[in-house]
């Protein structure tokens, strides 16, 4: 498999600060990578990085097998990219826009109107983008990067400003580029969104690496606890108590709903357990640990460190 | 090429939308007007031709308006992008950084070109229908002041450029317009003649006057157009010795071909270093 993203030791710093240091990481065809990290992570530098708009103090990058800064056009049109904070000249057409873009990218004659199409936007595409909604303009920057069909999506923060169900849309859109064999390397730090939606994660701390592989492997080299919540009949919460004899650990949520924390060991002796019959319980739901625990444990630990 | 002009063609099509345009072609076209009828009235049987004192008079005028117009147009053009970000995305396509400058300068220099030739050509048709004959050398100095205007405001354009080029903020990029045009059309000016009356004529002789002239665009334009022609120059009290001073109208028309190239190409090595 030939690689589309590889970043070999990358560092960048502006004066004393390191904003990405000494980050390693490579993607491959067919790949949703979502950069994850507070604000000044290092995250949009990255970008910029693998945009050739800023070039590394230390280290090497390829994007599709090229050094984004020598500015290659053949690789510039496979590209997309939509930035933090999209904007459009106010006074153009979501239309004239969009041509313009497909222009430079030499698209596909009347391919603006299909993208505009599958965002939903025909409806708008004449008027000024002046009197567009903050999600219209998102979406017409998804529209842009999506030109020319790229083999590299670099999208920041694509989500924020999207109502939840045009956030499900966005996912579907990246579904679909992800088939058609784009490398998507979205940012963000809405953390639970991206659940289900991405193949890795790759987390930063203060331009550092700190965590790199898919969900449930993070998960699994967290070992954080899962959450099992217990609902039995109106009152039994004393009754459940006592028959599993360890009361230490759990908690009341109320008279009939008990919670505790079970790491993975835990978890599977407790299940048997409550398979046995006479087990005073009427229902129970896992959660798994969620992304944003996931992320708070792996800063922590490099805090630790 | 094909990149060049989509670029300078999305230019013009934002200056037209938010009235760059038709603000600078009314501008122009207004003040132009004023003069024509203004200084067609008093010439009597001085001997001067009207269409002279036209240019002669437009001449002055356009050396304060249209370096002013020329540097609000470019002072935000590469500083103001960065700042909205439309930057970032325009260079994350196939297109070099000295492509985006000279797109924008094609795309600006066409505004200009169109509010100069609207502006200053409804004056000259004023003239025309008129009915005062004028001759072929009168008009071949009005259109000589309409294309230097377009160069001079070139000049300015691609100043604009240079300063927008390196500064970090817009704020920054119109304080430094203001100084470079009250530098050039007011300042510059007022020193050489301090200059000349400290002197007394001991070290400054015409020839280093001429040189000094040439390193200001506004006063190229100006010796370009008060001494193009026999009439324009007595009518404007620049015949005589002032006028054999002054560089030929090549040398004149160099400089300015100077002061448009040399700050383009440094704006051009800035842009291609500058980080974003």
């Amino acid at each position: 498999m030939t690689l589309t993203l590889e970043l070999n030791a990358v560092t960048r710093s502006y004066g004393r600060i390191k904003a990405v240091d000494g980050i390693s990481f490579s993607a491959g065809p067919g790949e949703v990578i979502a950069l994850v990290g507070h604000n000044g992570a290092g995250k949009t530098t990255l970008m910029k990085l693998m945009l050739g708009l800023a070039r590394p103090s230390a280290g090497s990058i390829a994007v599709l097998g090229q050094d984004p800064a020598a500015g290659d056009a053949a690789v510039r049109r496979r590209l997309g990219y939509l930035p933090e904070t999209v904007s459009f000249h106010p006074a153009l057409t979501g239309r004239e826009t969009l041509r313009f873009y497909a222009r430079l990218k030499r698209g596909r004659p009347g391919e603006e109107g299909a993208l505009l199409e599958r965002l939903g936007l025909t409806h708008a595409a004449d008027r000024r983008i002046g009197t567009y909604s903050k999600g219209m303009r998102q979406r017409l920057g998804l529209a842009q990067a999506m030109i020319g069909t790229p083999a590299v999506l670099l999208l920041d923060e694509p989500t924020t400003g999207l109502d939840p169900e045009l956030r499900q849309q966005f996912y579907v859109i990246v579904r679909e580029m992800r088939a058609a064999g784009a490398t998507v390397l979205l940012s963000s730090h809405a953390l639970n969104e991206l659940e289900g939606h991405i193949d890795r994660v790759v987390i930063l701390n203060r331009g550092h690496k700190i965590a790199d592989g898919s969900l449930d492997a993070l998960r699994h080299i967290a070992r954080l606890p899962a959450r099992l919540r217990l609902r039995t009949a109106q009152g039994g919460a004393q009754d459940l108590r006592a028959w599993m004899g360890e009361t230490a650990r759990f908690r009341h949520v109320n008279g009939d709903i008990v919670e505790f924390d079970a790491t993975p060991g835990d978890k599977a002796a407790f299940l048997r357990r409550l398979a046995t019959a006479g087990a005073p319980f009427e229902d129970i739901d896992i959660v798994p640990p969620g992304f944003d625990e996931l992320y708070a444990h792996f800063l922590g630990e490099e805090a630790s460190r | 090429m094909k990149t060049v002009f989509l670029l300078a063609s999305k230019e013009v099509r934002e200056g037209s939308r938010n009235r760059w345009v038709v603000a600078a072609t009314g501008l122009l076209a207004a003040l132009a007007l004023t003069l024509t009828f203004l200084g067609s009235a008093p010439t009597g049987t001085v001997g001067a031709h009207p269409l002279d004192v036209v240019v002669i008079s437009l001449a002055s005028l356009t050396i304060f308006i249209v370096p002013l117009i020329a540097l609000l147009i470019s002072h935000d053009a590469i500083v103001g992008e960065i700042e909205r970000g439309t930057m970032m995305l325009l260079l994350s396509y196939p297109v070099r950084r000295r492509q985006v400058l000279l797109g924008k300068f094609l795309g600006h220099i066409a505004i200009l070109a169109f509010a100069t030739c609207i502006g200053y050509g409804l004056a000259g048709a004023v003239l025309a229908v008129g009915g005062q004959a004028a001759d072929a050398a009168s008009w071949a100095a009005f259109l000589t002041m309409t294309a230097s205007s377009v160069l001079l405001g070139a000049v300015f354009v691609a100043i604009g450029y240079l300063v927008s080029v390196l500064v970090s903020d817009r704020g920054t990029a119109g304080g430094i317009a203001v100084a470079v045009w009250l530098l050039f059309v007011v300042l510059y000016d007022m020193a050489l003649l301090g200059l000349l009356v400290a002197d007394q004529g001991r070290f400054v002789n015409g020839g280093v006057l001429a040189a000094l002239l040439l390193f200001n665009p506004a006063d190229s334009y100006r010796l370009l157009n008060l001494t193009g022609s026999d009439g324009i120059a007595a009518a404007s009290g620049m015949a005589g010795t002032v006028r054999d001073a002054a560089p030929p109208p090549a040398v004149l028309l160099a400089a300015l071909a100077v002061w448009v190239a040399a700050p383009m190409a440094l704006a051009a090595l800035a842009f291609s270093r500058r980080e974003l």
